[in-house]
């Protein structure tokens, strides 16, 4: 199952790189959004996939799955949708102030600031 | 701090007060406050020399960063003293000429005295310094200084492109030493210039030698405008006369030779150094006496004449060191050489200083100074029509005048190079006396132009700039008398600065003195008939008197070379051409565009990942710990890839945010599968929101939106792939690999036992490893207030520019 997610993984990460090379500034904005979940899904494989119970105690089982990374990617799911809101409220200012959201527009110019 | 080092820094000092005074007396010349203190300290430096005499050194040390070995010792020897009576009296004479000189109402005064006592002081430090760093303190700051003063009528163009190539050259030159100083440390493991002179035996074959022998001659020929480094020395004329007459003749252009002379026990045992330092010396000499005929600026001559000279003093030192190589003393027979030097760079620094004067009271006087404007001013001014006479005869070698005896001495130390029997000295020897000869025609020639040209012929005041030119004051004529008079007591006398240079020659060449001998020195005018340095000074003589007669016949050969070649356009164009390649090559990778910056920073990631994980031989792929596959799996994870995929190809903006919900909810569904039930939890509400989110900007963004796939590019998809390819080798790699266990037992036993919860999770989160939660709420609290600035604060720029 690992190397399946390996796989999967390195799909995501590859659709994420190519819309962040795109021209449009939303298109980065949902390659990032893309590539936290691939980051994620990666953390969550390398703790390892072993079958055993959610991490409650309730559950009394023989084995739990490994709980340190699961709440890393809490963590991560948290602060990526922080910085993820703020891209696009920013990208909508941006659009708002300049009239597009083309990338290969938005250059600063010769001697401006 | 000794006498001595206050000796070294009171020109620093005296320099802090120098404003204050000009502000205070505005109605006296600021150089009369300057002008005691050289004399005190020429007076100071005067005491040392019976000592000096008796072959006794001073030596003074002050501790400044002891644990780097480096403290500020002053020692003073014969050849630092000669160099600080050098600097101190002549500095004596400059001041006093630059106070008639420059005027009190138009010029800056308190920047040039402040700028010339920095040079003082600085100059000072390098001939007294017995420690390389602190040599090399000393040392830039003879350069900055005297970027000050070339760059003094700072409103001129050409006084700042002089400054600036000075500065360039003499900092690369600089730079290099301090670079060879580093190198010498590695290897004696003492910045110390008397103990690495010491231990010059045992560092001769050192791997290092060679490197260290290269990088400390450059620094000596760019501060002493050796060929091909001259070409800062003539732009540098653009500096006030008394500058050009202490800074580029007298003192800082022979801080090189100093350097050389200092270090000559160190590298003479190579042969590399005698041929360098030679072979540099005597192009340079030929380089610089041919090239001063062209000039009709009278500074242009006297520039390129102090590189010729220069350039004779050094290949005198660079032949001298051969007798380093002969243990036994054979009567001064191949020393000959280095008291030649010693003696000419006394001689030189005396006619130099004084025409250099000589040629600032002509311009003073009549406004200009071309020859080609000048002449008959012999009548005019006779005084300064005297003292250019001697001046120009003593350097063009003649009798009575101390330039005729060092030229006999010098043509003397060329005759015996070929005798020198090792580094080829025998075969390829026997080029310095031809080449040495034809540079002193050359030197006559120019030195009779300058003489002539300007006194003699037709009285043109039509093309003068002041109407009525006289005779200068008298205070414009003291220092120029003293040295002229100087000139002419050496060359009558010459055996009363004997003693002086018998003690440099003891500092140049320590090894060669077994313990209580001395150098006997003995100058003579008459050599006899059959000495052969008689019968060359009468060839330069015949054949400079024919070349001057002709000059119109042959100075075409001038026009031949072409401007482009020369060393100055070589340097021009070097300099513009780094400055639009530095240009062309940032603007050629900084493209303001996002896209690139990514390209770089990807590729960059794929090539630095993959290269180490072939060259290590990371890659492993290891079945044994993986999880078995289970059927709805398989379907999850199609699902989310074929989402993310397919996001690249979607036309429209709302399936593009479709697709990107989906891959998000489907990834919780995972998270739910793999045990993760807060995660599921959380990754559905907050897919929920951003997706709202999305769509709430929906409308907001553009309304163009390229309702088109994204165009192809083959680029973009080598970048993506690699990057795909490179974290899924090495998620396997990592995976297959593991080191040791996780520490998540711990959390396992301990949650309910010490944290009284049942939830690993929300306890790992808030108990255990509660600051990244801490600081999460932080970031969730930014990114909050960040929305709401950007959207509330709106100091739009757009409204005022429109």
């Amino acid at each position: 199952m690992e190397i399946l997610m390996a796989i999967l993984v390195g799909i995501i990460f590859m659709s994420a790189t190519y819309l962040m090379l795109s021209k449009s500034l939303l298109r980065i904005i949902v390659g990032t959004g893309l590539l936290s979940h691939g980051v994620h899904l990666l953390l969550l494989t390398m703790g390892g996939l072993k079958t055993g119970a959610a991490p409650l105690l309730g559950q009394q089982a023989e084995a739990y799955s490994d709980p340190l990374p699961q709440a890393l990617i809490l963590t991560a799911i948290v602060i990526s949708f922080g910085v993820t809101a703020l891209f696009l409220v920013l990208a909508y200012r941006t659009y708002q102030e300049l009239g597009t959201d083309n990338m290969e527009l938005m250059r600063g110019k010769e001697g401006n600031e | 701090m000794s006498l001595l080092h206050l000796a070294i820094i009171s020109p620093l000092i005296l320099a802090i007060f120098i404003p204050s005074l000009h502000k205070r007396a505005p109605k006296i010349h600021t150089g009369w406050f300057l002008l005691p203190l050289p004399v005190l300290l020429f007076g100071y430096f005067l005491s040392f020399l019976p000592g000096v005499i008796n072959g006794e050194a001073a030596m003074e040390t002050l501790s400044w960063i002891p644990s780097l070995g480096i403290d500020f010792s002053a020692r003073v020897d014969g050849l630092g003293l000669l160099f600080a009576l050098l600097i101190t009296g002549i500095g004596a004479l400059v001041v006093l000429y630059s106070i008639y000189y420059l005027s009190k109402e138009k010029e800056k005064l308190n920047q040039f005295y402040v700028y010339l006592l920095l040079f003082i002081g600085a100059m000072l430090g390098v001939v007294l310094s017995d420690n390389l760093i602190v040599l090399y303190a000393f040392w830039e700051l003879t350069s900055f200084s005297s970027f000050l003063l070339i760059g003094y009528w700072n409103y001129r163009e050409r006084s700042r492109y002089g400054a600036q190539k000075s500065m360039l050259i003499t900092v690369f030159g600089g730079f290099s030493m301090l670079g060879g100083i580093v190198l010498l440390y590695l290897m004696t493991g003492t910045f110390s210039v008397s103990e690495t002179i010491a231990m010059a035996g045992e560092i001769v074959g050192h791997d290092l030698f060679i490197a260290v022998l290269l990088c400390i001659l450059l620094g000596a020929f760019t501060k002493s405008a050796q060929f091909p480094f001259h070409i800062w020395l003539p732009d540098a004329m653009e500096a006030p006369t008394p500058v050009s007459a202490y800074l580029h003749s007298a003192t800082m252009v022979k801080a090189g030779i100093y350097l050389v002379a200092r270090l000559t026990p160190v590298f003479a045992y190579e042969g590399l150094w005698i041929w360098l330092v030679a072979g540099f010396g005597i192009i340079t000499l030929f380089w610089g006496s041919f090239s001063a005929v062209k000039h009709t600026d009278l500074k242009g001559i006297l520039a390129y004449s102090t590189v010729s000279q220069l350039g004779l003093i050094m290949s005198l030192l660079g032949l001298g060191a051969a007798a380093l190589h002969y243990p036994e003393f054979e009567n001064g027979f191949y020393t000959v050489a280095i008291t030649a030097a010693v003696f000419h760079l006394l001689n030189h620094a005396t006619f130099k200083g004084s025409l250099f004067m000589m040629v600032g009271i002509v311009d003073h006087e009549t406004g200009t100074r071309d020859i080609r404007n000048l002449g008959g001013l012999m009548t005019i001014m006779p005084i300064t029509f005297t003292i250019a006479v001697i001046g120009s005869f003593s350097m063009a070698g003649l009798p009575p005048f101390n330039g005729f005896l060092s030229k006999e001495m010098f043509f003397t130390g060329m005759l015996r190079a070929q005798e020198i029997g090792f580094f080829n000295m025998d075969t390829l020897g026997i080029l310095f006396p031809i080449i040495a000869w034809v540079a002193s025609v050359f030197t006559f020639l120019y030195s009779m132009i300058i003489v002539f040209k300007t006194f003699t012929g037709k009285f043109q005041p039509e093309k003068l700039k002041v109407q009525k030119p006289h005779e200068a004051p008298i205070g414009m004529l003291i220092s120029p008398i003293i040295l002229v008079s100087l000139v002419v007591i050496i060359g009558f006398f010459p055996n009363i600065v004997s003693p002086l240079i018998e003690a440099v020659m003891a500092s140049i060449l320590p090894t060669l003195l077994a313990a209580g001998m001395e150098f006997d020195v003995h100058i003579y005018h008459w050599h006899g008939f059959e000495s052969p340095e008689l019968w060359m000074t009468i060839g330069v003589v015949i054949a400079g008197i024919l070349l001057y007669k002709f000059m119109p016949r042959w100075t075409g050969i001038y026009t031949r070379m072409p401007e482009r070649f020369s060393l100055n356009s070589a340097y021009d164009h070097g300099l513009a051409g780094i400055q639009t390649g530095a240009n062309r090559f940032t603007n050629a990778y900084m493209t303001d565009s996002i896209r690139t910056y990514l390209i770089y920073i990807f590729a960059f990631f794929v090539l630095i990942l993959g290269a180490t994980l072939i060259t290590k031989n990371a890659f492993a792929l290891d079945l044994a710990n993986v999880a078995e596959i289970h059927a709805f799996e398989v379907v999850l994870v199609v699902i989310i890839a074929v989402g993310s995929v397919s996001i690249l190809f979607a036309k429209s903006r709302m399936t593009t945010i479709i697709l990107l919900g989906a891959v998000g909810y489907a990834i919780s569904l995972f998270y739910a599968i793999f045990r993760a039930p807060d995660l599921a939890l959380t990754q559905l509400v907050i897919e929920t929101i951003s997706v709202a989110l999305f769509l709430l900007a929906f409308y907001r963004l553009p309304k163009k939106w390229h309702h088109e796939r994204m165009k192809f590019k083959v680029s973009n998809a080598i970048i993506s792939v690699g990057v795909g390819l490179i974290v899924t080798l090495i998620a396997l790699s990592a995976h297959s690999s593991k080191a040791f266990e996780s520490i998540s037992q711990y959390y396992v036993e301990n949650t309910y036992t010490k944290a009284a919860g049942e939830n690993m999770v929300n306890v790992i989160l808030v108990d255990f490893r509660s600051f990244d939660t801490l600081f999460e709420i932080a970031v969730l609290g930014i990114a909050a207030l960040g929305v709401f600035t950007f959207i509330k604060l709106r100091m739009s720029r757009g409204k005022e520019q429109g």
